[in-house]
């Protein structure tokens, strides 16, 4: 059998059968038209017996621990549904779903003024949340891969402002509120972002390895750029405009026009599953280009589509939420300590997780001060900065 | 184990016959390898702008074939190994591999061919030793968006347990990769380019970091994987005696270009190893095997 000048492997259970059927002569002859390593020798039982115990476990140890995260959500987004400015308990809630539910009406004359605050205020809260801080954790997790840095970030590394000065350009030269202007303003974020993406990754990553420092120096100058640039549109702007827009830039999960929801979705969506797609490879890239390459992957077709994933679904975040930092950093850390490195749990694992994380960040800015709202930006960076300076100061030997 | 060229000689006819070129040529009429004027460059800051890191290397490589690349540092070694594996691009020339030009195989058939051991490998992130050694089954799953975050089956696993277990690292399947001493990462990267059941081992200084008993375990591996599984190898080593012990043949490279090619017999001669790296050793005979052996003199001269 041949595809492509090379042979075709035959499936273990074509070898246990063949094993049995053969006698030893024959056998040995088949086993010369093999590659190498079957061919040596077959494997002893004992390895079967072993890989099989593997390759279930590892399975099964992906399946359970997603299974727990993600019960782990949604009892988490049941909680932060009940805690407000008004205390909504279970039992309530259940009552007004079933109300909703009887009539077919999920509207004020039905549900009153709590079911409105619980369905149109909270839960849409919520889900934006969890789908930012999903978003915000798996584009951490690709970019800390594509750097070989585990301190990288969207917003660290200058790829949220980069999206940001996309949006607020956006803005400054009036693109509006219709529904064509929420499909592009994420496009223009996403132009923003991939724009310093592709900068910090020529700034050092192609040798080998981008080192903490200077990975660290470029964030800070593409910020310090890009946040002038944002500053001087603002200045070109009417007042009002701009103040919402700094408002906007500090971070927050307000939800300002709700088919927003939708575009973002189907952008992050659309992001999320392409990245998914790149996992396997996303393992080999974080053992350097040329040894990625060695074995067997194309790294400058995977770098593009990381490239342009990573930025368009950071675009989308921005574009809605502002700037939200040190979750992508902070979660995918947590996580690699807790379930190892390998992407294929890391990525989804770190998603659930991410999502989790905002929601709690985001209940504390709606609650803490309440009526008062915290922008959610000032909330992960007063519980994320000083995470990232602890492992920058007391973990150094195990970053650089 | 009757070891030694009859063998391997009967095992490597076996297996031309069951492979045929893309043109049709029989095996056993096509070298693995055919290199034409391979040449790579960087740029530099010299008056010529640029760093020839190899120069008009032309030569062959027979199926089978355990080859030695020896030299003194920065003479292209490295370089020539990473243009075979098509980890770097060649700035003229062209490789065959298989009779096939290397620039138009993709990436990871190149992988299921050949097998690289780098000299070291970055370890930023915990990946322990059984998910390093499965990253080389990467290029034996396909590249469809399911295959993106598959887990590795049973028979990639019994690869990788079995590999692991001829290179001596299967007790630390377990353990973080970034954890273990060089020479255990050293053997963990041939476990792994082991996985990726090539037919060309690619090997950079692979026995640099490794205890006397290992150096021994994986030389003996690597004359068994020609010996009776017909891989062709081709290893850079510092250690000429390595290289000159076990290869079949040898290639010294000098700045970038080839300087001299052959049996060991031929390679390792005191006028060549005098020409190449500017100082006088002691060559003698191998009590055991006979070839050259080179040893270092009791005080180092340097010509005046």
């Amino acid at each position: 059998m041949q595809t492509d000048g090379m042979m075709q492997r035959p499936s273990i259970h074509q070898n246990m059968q063949n094993m049995q059927n053969m006698t030893q002569d024959m056998a040995e002859q088949e086993q010369d038209s093999r590659p190498h390593s079957e061919r040596a020798n077959r494997p002893a039982p004992r390895i079967m017996d072993r890989s099989r115990r593997i390759a279930r476990s590892r399975s099964t140890k992906a399946f359970r621990v997603l299974g727990s995260l993600a019960a782990g959500l949604i009892l988490l987004m049941i909680l932060c549904l009940q805690l407000g400015t008004e205390y909504i308990g279970l039992q309530r809630m259940v009552d007004l779903i079933l109300r909703a539910l009887r009539q077919g009406d999920w509207g004020r004359e039905s549900i009153g003024t709590t079911g409105m605050i619980l369905f149109h205020v909270r839960l849409p809260r919520i889900l934006l949340s969890v789908i930012v801080g999903a978003s915000l954790a798996s584009v951490g997790v690709v970019l800390q891969a594509l750097l070989r840095n585990p301190l990288a970030d969207p917003y660290v590394v200058g790829v949220s402002s980069g999206a940001s000065l996309g949006a607020a350009l956006a803005i400054l030269f009036g693109i509006g509120t219709s529904f064509l202007a929420l499909t592009a303003l994420p496009l223009c974020a996403f132009a923003g972002g991939l724009l310093s993406l592709v900068l910090v990754y020529r700034l050092g990553a192609t040798q080998g390895r981008l080192s903490i420092h200077s990975l660290l120096l470029a964030g800070v100058i593409l910020n310090a750029i890009f946040s002038a640039l944002i500053m001087f549109s603002t200045l070109l702007m009417d007042p009002n405009r701009s103040f919402g827009l700094m408002a906007w830039l500090m971070g927050t999960l307000t939800l300002q026009v709700s088919p927003g929801l939708t575009v973002l979705l189907v952008y992050i969506l659309v992001g999320l599953a392409l990245l998914l797609t790149q996992l396997r490879s996303l393992n080999l890239m974080t053992l350097g280009e040329e040894s990625a390459r060695a074995c067997g992957v194309d790294t400058e077709r995977v770098k593009k589509r990381l490239f342009v994933t990573a930025a368009l679904v950071t675009g989308a975040v921005v574009s809605v939420s502002g700037m939200i930092g040190f979750v992508g950093m902070v979660v995918p850390h947590a996580v690699r300590l807790l379930f190892g490195a390998d992407h294929r749990l890391l990525f989804p694992a770190s998603a659930l997780v991410g999502g989790m994380a905002l929601l709690l960040a985001d209940t504390a800015a709606r609650t803490l001060l309440a009526p008062t709202e915290i922008p959610v930006g000032i909330v992960t960076a007063l519980a994320g900065g000083p995470l990232f300076l602890y492992l920058l100061l007391w973990r150094k030997d195990r970053l650089a | 184990m009757n070891d030694g060229p009859h063998n391997r000689d009967v095992v490597a006819a076996d297996r031309r016959s069951l492979l045929a070129t893309d043109d049709g040529r029989p095996m056993s009429s096509m070298p693995i390898y055919e290199v034409r004027s391979l040449s790579l460059s960087y740029p530099a800051n010299n008056p010529d702008g640029l760093l020839w890191a190899v120069r008009e290397l032309s030569f062959d490589i027979q199926s089978g074939e355990f080859v030695g690349i020896v030299g003194p540092n920065g003479s292209g070694k490295t370089s020539l190994l990473k243009l075979l594996g098509k980890v770097l691009r060649p700035k003229t020339g062209t490789i065959r591999l298989r009779g096939r030009d290397l620039a138009t195989i993709p990436q990871n058939e190149v992988a299921r061919t050949v097998a690289m051991v780098p000299q070291e490998s970055l370890q930023v992130f915990p990946f322990t030793v059984l998910e390093t050694v499965l990253m080389g089954r990467h290029p034996h799953h396909g590249s469809t968006w399911r295959d993106g975050f598959s887990w590795e089956n049973e028979e990639d696993l019994d690869i990788a347990m079995e590999a692991m277990e001829a290179t001596d690292v299967a007790h630390l399947s377990d353990r973080a990769v970034a954890d273990l001493s060089g020479g255990e990462r050293q053997r963990c990267l041939i476990a792994r380019a082991l996985a990726q059941a090539p037919q060309v081992l690619l090997l950079d200084e692979p026995t640099a970091f490794l205890d006397l008993p290992h150096q021994i375990d994986i030389s003996a591996l690597l004359r068994r994987l020609t010996d009776r599984q017909g891989l062709t190898l081709l290893l850079i080593s510092h250690d000429l005696n390595l290289a000159g012990q076990y290869a079949d043949r040898m290639l010294m490279m000098k700045e970038g270009a080839l300087f001299a090619a052959g049996t060991t017999e031929d390679v390792i001669r005191p006028d060549i190893l005098k020409a190449v790296y500017g100082c006088e050793v002691l060559v003698d005979r191998h009590p055991e095997s006979g070839r050259p052996r080179v040893t270092l003199p009791a005080w180092t001269r340097r010509p005046t």
